[in-house]
């Protein structure tokens, strides 16, 4: 599944629209404690968090995932989406809830790992 | 001989700049035609490091070395010390402070990521004068 396909299934709004959303999502995640995204985060990844600072835009381009989903319609601020502009890394903003987000995922079948 | 070397200060506390010697290290290491694999385990150890002396330490600075023999990346501080290194290298343990809490960091994942990363790890630090770190990654 595509960045683009994704963000229709969870009804999410690129953030980065300049950035290009063919790329492909390799696996999801969810979790709000960077340090532990740290030793598990995969390239490819389509990343659930509530947290907004610059340091998820440096932990998800470290790990050189796909994009970061913001959940609830929370609002990244304009500095840390300017950093994931400039970095290349898709931030999605979505109204539905981590838990919904991460069930359909799932249920489209994007796997826990990076095959 | 080294093909690069490169020295990044990080200072104290500065949360807003975290992760920026790391972004550097990661686009040096990528121009240099460093595998995708290895790219990543750097990353992650160069990120985890650079956190590390800019919640825990009172300043310092990473080094990056790469030569024939692989990727080495040193920390420097200049304190405060880790007064029981074998307690912080285990998984969970942490003594980060509530700022560093509430951007999501002090999971104590820290130094055992760094050590899973790495092919070598060393680690030595006195009190009152400071923490070495030393990494090495091996390019194949």
């Amino acid at each position: 599944m595509t960045i683009a396909e994704l963000a229709a299934l969870i009804e999410a709004e690129n953030q980065t629209p300049s950035l290009p959303i063919d790329r492909t999502v390799s696996c999801g995640y969810t979790c709000d404690l960077l340090s532990w995204v740290m030793a598990h985060g995969e390239e490819g990844m389509a990343w659930v968090t509530v947290q907004t600072h610059m340091n998820v835009v440096a932990v998800a381009v470290l790990a050189d995932m796909a994009c970061v989903i913001m959940p609830e319609n929370i609002d990244m601020p304009k500095e840390s989406i300017d950093k994931a502009a400039d970095e290349g890394l898709v931030i999605l903003k979505s109204p539905l809830t981590a838990y919904a987000i991460c069930g359909r995922m799932a249920a489209q079948g994007i796997p826990e790992k990076a095959e | 001989m080294s093909f690069i070397h490169a020295e990044y200060p990080v200072a104290s506390g500065d949360y807003t700049r975290a992760g920026e010697a790391s972004a550097d290290i990661k686009r040096r290491l990528k121009q240099l035609g460093v595998s995708s694999m290895v790219l990543r385990r750097v990353s992650v150890a160069s990120y985890e490091v650079e956190l590390n002396l800019v919640i825990h330490s009172l300043g310092g600075q990473l080094i990056l070395d790469v030569d024939q023999d692989g990727v080495r990346l040193t920390s420097e501080d200049v304190g405060p010390g880790i007064p029981d290194i074998s307690l912080a290298m285990r998984e969970g343990w942490s003594t980060a402070n509530e700022e560093a809490r509430s951007l999501g960091f002090g999971a104590g994942m820290g130094l055992p990521n760094m050590k899973r990363n790495a092919d070598d790890f060393e680690i030595e630090s006195e009190i009152g004068k400071g923490t070495r770190i030393s990494m090495r990654f091996a390019l194949t």
